[in-house]
């Protein structure tokens, strides 16, 4: 019996889930939009976000300490990885993948070398119940949910006001003219998979409280993160945003009615049929 | 044939040659190695006919092994099928697969591919855990004692017994590179090339792309369908493992090594990469760390692999 309890239940996580999501995704859209590379080891980056917030909130006590130390540590990783593997193979986009896929690994064995094969939790840094007339619902992910809105703004302020915003936009259109107008088309590269690892690595940290942390779970931030660049329409920033809180949606509808699994099947078939019949994604203009 | 052909099908020849001798020689242990070797190099030979030779890089193909693991080790567990049917069989399913998967994904190129391919090798690994009561899932289903034994001039082969594994599994690879081997040598193969190295000059030049790439598509999928029956029938085990990502990875990260678009490659790259990931295991949990800077390095320092390396040094005419 499906009641109006049961649906607003699910459209509340999947708004949740989705603005989650949709940190992660801005994440590789800005990278593929900028970079045009395709990063596989994006995942990881949220991974590390989520295994570095339990570090730090479990070593230091606080909880909002490792939400700004989780982003800057994968950040440096993020300069490393741009500094020392991806400007060295001249971000050719195949040579790029292949790098990033060892890079997937690099970062995931080691976690899994240092931190061990658990999975983790932390205690949520608000505890409060809001009451709504069917259910009770947990306090810290309407939290979690008003914390990515405010970055997701933030990151649309920084890309449409600011001046690395305007050099990033330019280096996206045509990187050859902006280079020639003097962009330092490097630094933008570098500053890009920068801000995009960070932005996971805060989606990673915000949700350890909800799901724990385990040295797998970027694969499946990687995966949804392709599909809602990909319906959104690669390298288009709005529509990746409107695609991850789709996918938020119907998942978290779909979630609470059927299995998971299922749900995923559905998902990841119909995000390649996508693909197939337009390769630049539903709100895309097209090109790939 | 030309004299250049000539050499390089006495190479091929030589090295299959060798390898069968080998057997007589190998310790246990390494006996086992090689024959898993040969099976997963045959993997990686079909592999190498897309990227190498076509240009295509797929992060999917990791369902064709599975359809093969799958097709030829189901009907073993539930129907107690033969050992020669099964491997017809599973051979069959992938064939199917790549021939209707191919139409789909063929209409897509590079990034979108990429993803595509990935995303319908994610489906597939979904599905086999999905329908866990049937295909045992991530546990797998072991097949140990249930493949009747075949009866050949006389002799009664198991798979249990390692001679059989051995020469079932350089069969697989002579299979395989003979397939390949005729493939780039033919006509045909000269277009796919031309197709790897400017796509759209083959188009004006009146060459159906699409026809092309859907050949090579299907073939290397047959051939990873091939390795993957038997593989499951030799190794007896089917699970879902074969479907996942990293045996996407492996066959990428077997060609790398060896030679992307070099015949041969594929078989050193997987020689050498499985045992260097078996020792590795050995000393720690976390050996696909191992799999993850071969990578980094290899696309860093030595992007051609090592046949690569050997055709630019000394054997210009190695195919």
């Amino acid at each position: 019996m499906i009641t109006a309890g049961h649906l607003f239940l699910a459209l509340l996580e999947g708004l949740v889930s989705g603005l989650v999501l949709a940190l992660t995704a801005l994440g590789l859209s800005l990278v593929f939009g900028v970079m045009r590379i395709v990063n596989v080891a994006h995942g990881e980056f949220f991974m590390l976000g989520a295994v570095i917030a339990w570090f730090f909130s479990t070593t230091l006590g606080s909880f909002g300490l490792a939400l700004v130390a989780a982003p800057l540590a994968v950040g440096a990783v993020a300069l490393a990885a741009d500094r020392l593997v991806l400007r060295p193979v001249r971000y050719a986009p195949e040579a790029t993948i292949v790098a990033t896929i060892g890079l997937l690994y690099i970062l995931q064995q080691l976690v899994l070398m240092v931190y061990g094969p658990y999975a983790r939790p932390v205690d949520a840094p608000v505890y409060f119940r809001v009451e709504f007339p069917w259910f009770g619902y947990s306090g810290y992910k309407l939290v979690v949910a008003g914390l990515a809105a405010l970055l997701l703004g933030a990151t649309w302020l920084v890309i449409s006001r600011t001046r690395l915003g305007l050099y990033m936009r330019a280096t996206q259109q045509d990187p050859d003219v902006a280079r020639a107008f003097g962009v330092p088309t490097e630094r933008v590269y570098a500053a890009s998979f920068a801000l995009g690892a960070m932005l996971t690595a805060v989606a990673g940290a915000l949700v350890v409280p909800i799901q724990q942390a385990h040295y797998l779970m970027g694969l499946d931030a990687l995966l949804l993160s392709f599909m809602a660049v990909i319906i959104g329409g690669l390298g288009s920033l709005r529509g990746t945003l409107a695609a991850s809180l789709l996918i938020g949606l119907i998942d978290g509808v779909v979630s609470v009615f059927f299995s998971p699994t299922l749900a995923k099947i559905v998902a990841s078939a119909l995000v390649a049929l996508v693909l197939v019949v337009r390769s630049g994604g539903l709100f895309g203009e097209g090109a790939t | 044939m030309t004299a250049r052909d000539r050499r390089a099908a006495w190479l091929h020849v030589a090295v299959l040659g060798g390898l069968l001798a080998l057997q007589a020689v190998l310790p246990p242990f390494h006996h086992t190695m090689v024959a898993r070797i040969m099976v997963l190099a045959a993997f990686a030979v079909g592999y190498n006919l897309l990227l190498g030779y076509t240009g295509l890089m797929s992060l999917g193909h990791a369902m064709f092994f599975a359809a093969g693991v799958y097709g030829a080790g189901l009907p073993v567990y539930y129907a107690g099928l033969g050992a020669g049917p099964a491997m017809a069989l599973g051979t069959l399913a992938g064939v199917v697969l790549a021939a209707l998967v191919g139409l789909l994904v063929l209409r897509t190129s590079g990034v979108a591919f990429l993803i595509v391919t990935m995303m319908f090798a994610q489906v597939f690994f979904l599905a086999a855990l999905y329908f866990n009561p049937i295909t045992g899932g991530d546990q797998g289903l072991v097949l140990t004692g249930r493949l009747p034994p075949v009866h050949l001039l006389g002799l009664e082969l198991t798979a249990a017994s390692p001679a059989v594994k051995y020469n079932v599994a350089w069969a697989v690879l002579a299979a395989g590179l003979l397939v390949a081997f005729g493939l780039v040598r033919s006509p045909a193969g000269r277009v796919l090339v031309a197709i790897r190295e400017n796509e759209e000059r083959t188009r004006m030049l009146g060459y159906n792309i699409f026809a092309y790439k859907w050949l090579a598509f299907v073939t290397a999928g047959g051939i990873a369908a091939l390795a993957g029956a038997a593989y499951a029938l030799l190794f007896s085990y089917v699970g879902a493992t074969f479907a996942s990502i990293l045996y996407s990875i492996y066959p990428l990260l077997w060609t790398l090594m060896g030679g992307v678009g070099t015949t041969l490659g594929p078989l050193v790259g997987t020689g050498v990469m499985t045992y260097v990931v078996d020792v590795a295991s050995g000393v720690t949990t976390s050996y696909l760390l191992v799999v993850g800077a071969v990578l980094v390095l290899l696309i860093m320092r030595l992007p051609a692999g090592v046949m690569g390396g050997v055709r630019h040094r000394w054997w210009r005419w190695l195919p």
